[in-house]
């Protein structure tokens, strides 16, 4: 029991690294009054170019680390000039933006389909990236196993989250991104440039969730297939919804809904005779529920999430 | 500002609009290295060369036809439904569950028995993100994509379990599908697979437009979708009514499934709702919101969708490229829209044009 309870967590950290990145990339969006559903179209590019690059390089076989890092760096470019794709429907043509992500969406989503089939194929597997033990404190029992044996990039994915806060609350242009989401009139009156901020912003955020996809092919599932994204983009954005827009409080969302993803791992290992749909549908499940009860959150959101900002017209 | 400037400026916005989607898809067909004309001609006027083309083109059509009707009332309304594509499995569920449950009432009683589950099963499913939305303050884009994930395992649920095929049990491949569905939930053909789920898109289009142009409740619903806060000042109960098109919006998705399984599959099979429920949201928008504008743009699309399927062995393009020009038709359209909406742009250029032709004289 205690063997599989401590699978279980130590998958969560790992797992949850997709989910964190990309959601707090929505939360520097949606901070700066950008609502942007096209996260999950981001992913899916971000994951397909991660996979391609050392796959290219070593044909599903070995090859150098570089290759590996070599495909995040390829994703996060690529997510931001997402980015700037959605700032230029959004921002310059003020465009509504639920339905402008769902078009973001669907057009990240078909491109990396149509691109993963002509230029891959099938299904095919690529070396990925290894963990690493951090000496004496993962050979502390269970604890080590948790917490201190995965790879790089969740260490650094980890580590991102203090700097995320650092950069929304104590830099210039964290402040300039508050002030672009909650009072763009006010900031504009300051002289800051509020198309500008924004598109700034949804640069970061497309990075971010072009690094998530990346990770989810690089590292966890060590493929690209056209279900490996599976709405964990629409979950990042309900996750910024229950973090109360601040990047500590994302981390814990993401950390549970992990926990209800790997529910289906447990179920399975433990030999329970238990409908497997209904266990992958938990997370899913969780997330309306979950949107139900912190919709009296809203009232801390930046107020103005989702309205686009012109400068020409009196309100 | 002259009408025929206005008219000018409209057509310019429309042919670039155009343009920027042909050359977005292109740089994608470049990028795999296919041969851009003869992949547009493929997926655009190929399958209308021949008569049973047309019919696999019709066929397609019919459920996004349906399906974007529901969708154009509850954005008239408001709240954006993105999740057809699992009131439309849901309400395949229903259909087949009446249809398994009865197979001995006659034709002309349990046909619309199953028609209406399926309705019911849609529209509950719709009837969760809509009162969500209109008691909780939910969005709709995010409760809607998630019941579809949470739809589309039941899905999977139901068919290999309790709706599995009998026959399959005994000597099967293990493919999860019901049985045959019986011969009295049927829709009739009019000639090859295509089926008169055509005359009950038409009949639904014209009850909307009469429901949303021509009644009270119309009107409520489009207030509320165009200023709630008006909407509500002026005595309308703006959570009901986006409650109540969510139902209507789910009920045809519903039915949408149960025409086709009814029409064509004749058994539950994965992977009937094909992706119609998104490619609806697009013909719903091409369509300009209106019934009469959403037969043509359904037709529109079945081609582009069937012809898609052409697409991998005569120009070896995958299919996903629909979806990726969907995409991009969503996103230009919406752009298109707020730039011809712009009077301050439309004014400016007025002046730059009046200038240069003062400049001329």
């Amino acid at each position: 029991m205690l063997d599989i309870i401590t699978n279980m967590l130590s998958m969560c950290i790992p797992f949850s690294v997709a989910l964190l990145l990309a959601s707090i990339g929505e939360m520097f969006n949606q901070r700066a009054g950008v609502f942007n559903l096209g996260c999950e179209g981001v992913m899916a590019m971000g994951a397909f170019i991660g996979m391609l690059i050392p796959f290219m390089a070593g044909g599903g076989g070995a090859v150098s680390e570089w290759y590996n890092l070599l495909g995040f760096v390829a994703a996060a470019v690529l997510g931001a000039l997402f980015g700037l794709f959605f700032g230029l429907v959004t921002v310059t043509f003020r465009a509504p933006q639920g339905i402008a992500g769902i078009g973001l969406q669907m057009f990240g989503v078909g491109t990396a389909g149509t691109l993963f089939r002509h230029f891959v194929g099938g299904t095919q597997s690529i070396p990925g990236i290894p963990d690493i033990d951090i000496p004496v404190l993962s050979r502390i029992p269970v604890i080590g196993d948790i917490f201190f044996s995965h790879n790089a990039a969740a260490y650094l994915a980890y580590l991102f989250i203090p700097v995320a806060w650092y950069i929304l609350f104590r830099t210039p242009w964290g402040l300039k991104v508050r002030a672009a989401g909650t009072s763009p009139r006010a900031a504009d009156s300051m002289g800051i440039n509020v198309s500008r901020v924004r598109y700034e912003a949804l640069m970061l955020g497309g990075a971010l969730a072009g690094l998530a996809g990346a990770y989810l092919s690089i590292a966890q599932a060590k493929m690209f297939s056209d279900t490996l994204i599976s709405g964990r983009g629409f979950i990042a954005v309900a996750l910024v919804y229950f973090g109360h827009w601040h990047p500590a409080q994302i981390m814990g969302g993401a950390l549970l809904f992990t926990l209800a993803q790997t529910f289906q791992t447990i179920v399975q290992s433990m030999g329970i005779s238990f409908p497997y749909e209904l266990a992958v549908m938990l997370p899913y499940i969780l997330v309306i529920v979950v949107l139900s009860f912190t919709s009296r959150n809203q009232i801390t959101a930046p107020t103005s999430l989702g309205k686009p900002f012109n400068r020409e017209i009196r309100t | 500002m002259t009408k025929g400037f206005r008219l000018a400026f409209r057509a310019v916005v429309v042919l670039l609009a155009i343009l920027a989607t042909l050359l977005m898809a292109s740089v994608i067909l470049w990028m795999i290295g296919a041969d851009v004309a003869a992949t547009f001609y493929t997926i655009c006027f190929e399958p209308l060369t021949r008569m049973l083309h047309i019919s696999e083109v019709l066929i397609r059509a019919i459920p996004l036809c349906i399906i974007a009707i529901g969708i154009s009332v509850a954005y008239r309304s408001g709240i954006i439904n993105i999740g057809a594509e699992g009131q439309m499995a849901m309400g395949i569920l229903a259909f087949t569950g009446a249809a398994l449950a009865f197979p001995d009432v006659p034709r002309p009683l349990l046909l619309p028995l199953a028609l209406l589950a399926s309705m019911i099963g849609g529209g509950v499913w719709g009837f969760i993100p809509g009162i969500l939305k209109a008691r909780l303050n939910v969005s709709e884009l995010l409760s809607t994509v998630m019941l579809n994930y949470i739809a589309a395992q039941f899905y999977s649920l139901c068919l290999r379990t309790i709706y599995l095929d009998p026959a399959e049990q005994v000597d099967g491949t293990g493919t999860p599908q019901s049985m045959r569905l019986t011969e009295n939930v049927w829709l009739g053909r009019i000639t090859g697979r295509l089926h008169f789920g055509i005359l009950i898109a038409l009949v639904l289009a014209v009850l909307i437009f009469i429901l949303m142009w021509k009644t009270s409740i119309g009107f409520k619903m489009r207030a509320s979708g165009s200023c709630a806060r008006a909407a509500r000042y002026g005595g309308i109960s703006v959570g009901f009514y986006v409650a109540a098109s969510m139902i209507i919006s789910g009920a045809f998705a519903g039915l949408a499934g149960g025409v086709e399984l009814a029409g064509v599959h004749r058994r539950a099979i994965e992977g009937i709702t094909n992706n119609y429920g998104f490619s609806g949201v697009v013909v719903a928008l091409f369509g300009g919101l209106h019934p009469f504008g959403i037969i043509p743009a359904s037709f529109f699309f079945g081609l582009m969708i069937y012809g898609s399927t052409l697409a991998p062995s005569k120009v070896g393009v995958p299919a996903n490229i629909v979806q990726v020009m969907q995409g991009i038709i969503i996103i230009v359209i919406v752009t298109a829209q707020m730039v011809l909406s712009n009077a301050y742009l439309q004014d400016r250029i007025w002046r730059k044009y009046q200038a240069l032709r003062k400049k001329e004289a």
